[in-house]
């Protein structure tokens, strides 16, 4: 199947033998849009990069240029303001609203619901971008994010806007879990399909919402406490089964807490600087050294592994992709189904394949 | 949590025939990580995985990296005596020592079961960056390094012996070198790498049967630009 094949979101291609209507063997062929990021990275300055990782995964650059931003920080001992941490937070969880709900809008795509879904989550993805233009002057590629704090500081106005559609975004997940979550053909073709044990998930670096679809408590916002997260008070949704059913419940959850995050943010958010003002952007030289920095991005772990030997170019620049390692159990999950099967477990994996081929 | 000494520590009187170093950070983070040797590697990788104190349960991150030879240029200084009888003078004597290079393979390890937050680094180093890159897998031990393994061994060239299915991820298979080596030089012209869709152009110059020049070829014994008039689709549009 693929490259071009409609339900692959994008140029990924699988081997699939089949016995019958049965997969027997799924191998996974990647590479059709690998332009060797991190090579173009190390040949480039620190600063330089921070746009570039908006083209990792384009639906969620905020949160690619915050993982970004966290391991040149650690590289560099710097450090970031309150206001630009709760900015970052805002940001973050905005983009996790943008792609939890689109990735909903996908898999019933490739559920055979041609568009409905997908369409009623692009309108409300449509105002968020909306948001994200008027505050970076871009839509997707946004570039917000930089070493020690964030671009701009947005005005009261933006900031009220954001809180209006926050505040209406519960009304919009109700709206599509009435249509959705207790479809028949939803529930038909998704529950028990595609199960992946907690064991086999942890083994396998799985990480994200499918990782917690099968149970195990592991959220990096939690756990790590990255950024400003311990201060705001929101819970970690857990799957029981590990299968699609879960994995699509698990994102509508994890919408709703980041409604909770979203609107305890816009109550705290202090005044004050936006920038480390120790933060040198352009000719940006760490010292020797290295540094690994992870995010929990919408997708799961996002890492970027830093080596410095001092010179204003990264030695070593290395994405960890959490789309590429999520994709490591996909033989196990669709062994035994059938190839419509494989197309919505793929659906529910959610991968972007910037990111997987970089 | 303990330190990375002592995890070291515990780690050589557990396996008293390894040998197991500390690599320092320079850097302004604390990531300091432990050095390993291709024969003990994943035995004490088991280890570590199993271990109730460590329980290092998830490999998050393999990363491959390169460290070429490198010239270290040493200056020592040499008093040589006066053959006339004075003062014996102090001269500079340069020699010039070359560093071998070698391939890097670095694992970030942490743990979900006690939730830790600073990662465990391994390295494992091949002996040279030529003939001898081979390292053992740890793909049997933590499967997500599955993907990251085959991604080294296909950026960087590093075999890793054990690995259950060791092919190219991203480049394709017909691919000769390994592009994220430092000292990898790119081809001028990209449009002339081989690639898979090669036996496509073959395939459709065989198709046409003209000797048209509709792939970029001119026809034998004709000079490129004018028309032939026997390829009728070169011709210039006629005006109305």
């Amino acid at each position: 199947m693929g490259p071009q094949h409609p339900s692959t979101h994008g140029v990924f291609r699988m081997i699939v033998t089949l016995d019958g209507e049965r997969i027997v063997k799924l191998k996974p062929v990647f590479g059709y849009l690998h332009r060797n990021h991190e090579k173009i990275a190390e040949s480039t300055s620190y600063l330089a990069s921070m746009p570039y990782t908006d083209r990792l995964d384009y639906l969620c650059s905020m949160t690619n240029n915050w993982a970004y931003a966290l391991a040149v920080e650690k590289l560099g001992g710097l450090t970031v303001p309150d206001r630009a941490q709760y900015l970052r937070v805002i940001m973050a969880e905005l983009t996790r609203l943008v792609n939890h709900s689109c990735l909903v809008g996908f898999l019933f795509n490739d559920l055979g619901t041609s568009f409905t879904p997908l369409l009623y989550a692009f309108r409300e993805r449509e105002k968020i971008l909306d948001l994200f233009e008027a505050l970076s002057g871009s839509r997707m590629m946004c570039n917000y994010q930089r070493f020690g704090g964030c671009r701009v500081d947005p005005s009261p106005e933006w900031l009220a806007a954001a809180k209006a559609l926050v505040d209406n975004f519960p009304r919009f997940l109700d709206e599509y879990e009435t249509m959705l979550t207790g479809n028949e053909i939803m529930l038909a073709r998704t529950q028990g399909v595609g199960r992946l044990s907690a064991a086999d998930a942890i083994n396998a670096g799985i990480t994200g919402p499918i990782l917690r679809a099968s149970g195990v408590d592991y959220d990096l916002r939690k756990v790590d406490g990255t950024g400003f997260y311990p201060r705001f008070d929101f819970r970690v949704p857990l799957g029981a089964h590990g299968d699609t059913y879960d994995r699509y419940m698990m994102r509508i959850l994890e919408m709703r807490e980041s409604v909770k995050i979203l609107q305890q943010a816009f109550r705290d958010l202090p005044a004050g600087p936006i920038m480390d003002p120790k933060a040198k952007l352009r000719g940006f030289r760490p010292k020797a050294g290295e540094a690994y920095g992870r995010l929990e991005g919408p997708k799961g772990e996002l890492g970027f592994y830093l080596v410095s030997d001092g010179s204003p170019n990264p030695y070593r620049y290395r994405v960890r992709p959490p789309s590429l390692i999520n994709l490591t159990l996909l033989e196990d999950m669709c062994l035994g189904h059938t190839i419509a099967d494989s197309v919505v477990i793929l659906g529910s994996i959610d991968i972007v394949l910037g990111e997987v081929d970089r | 949590m303990e330190s990375l000494e002592q995890l070291r520590d515990r780690l050589l009187t557990r396996f008293p025939a390894a040998k197991v170093e500390l690599v320092l950070n320079p850097g302004a983070s604390p990531e300091h990580s432990l050095l390993l040797e291709a024969a003990s590697a994943r035995e004490i990788a088991l280890f570590l995985r199993d271990d109730p104190f460590v329980k290092l349960d998830y490999c998050s991150n393999v990363t491959g990296l390169d460290w070429p030879d490198k010239e270290i240029i040493e200056t020592k200084k040499v008093s040589v005596p006066d053959p006339a009888g004075g003062p014996a003078k102090v001269v500079e004597e340069k020699t010039k020592r070359l560093q071998p290079g070698y391939l890097e393979a670095v694992y970030h390890l942490y743990s979900m079961a006690l939730k830790s937050t600073a990662p465990v680094i391994l390295r494992l180093r091949t002996v040279n960056r030529s003939d001898q890159v081979t390292l053992p897998s740890l793909t049997p031990v933590w499967r997500s390094a599955d993907f990251q393994e085959r991604e080294i061994y296909d950026l960087y060239g590093i075999i890793f012996e054990g690995h259950p299915d060791l092919r190219r991820l991203l480049m394709w298979d017909g691919f000769k070198d390994h592009p994220m080596r430092k000292d990898y030089v790119a081809p001028d012209d990209f449009e002339w790498e081989p690639t898979p869709h090669g036996v496509v152009h073959e395939r459709a110059k065989a198709h046409y049967p003209l000797p048209g020049d509709r792939l970029g070829q001119t026809p034998a014994g004709q000079q490129p630009g004018t028309v032939s008039p026997a390829n009728p689709t070169t011709q210039p549009e006629a005006k109305p």
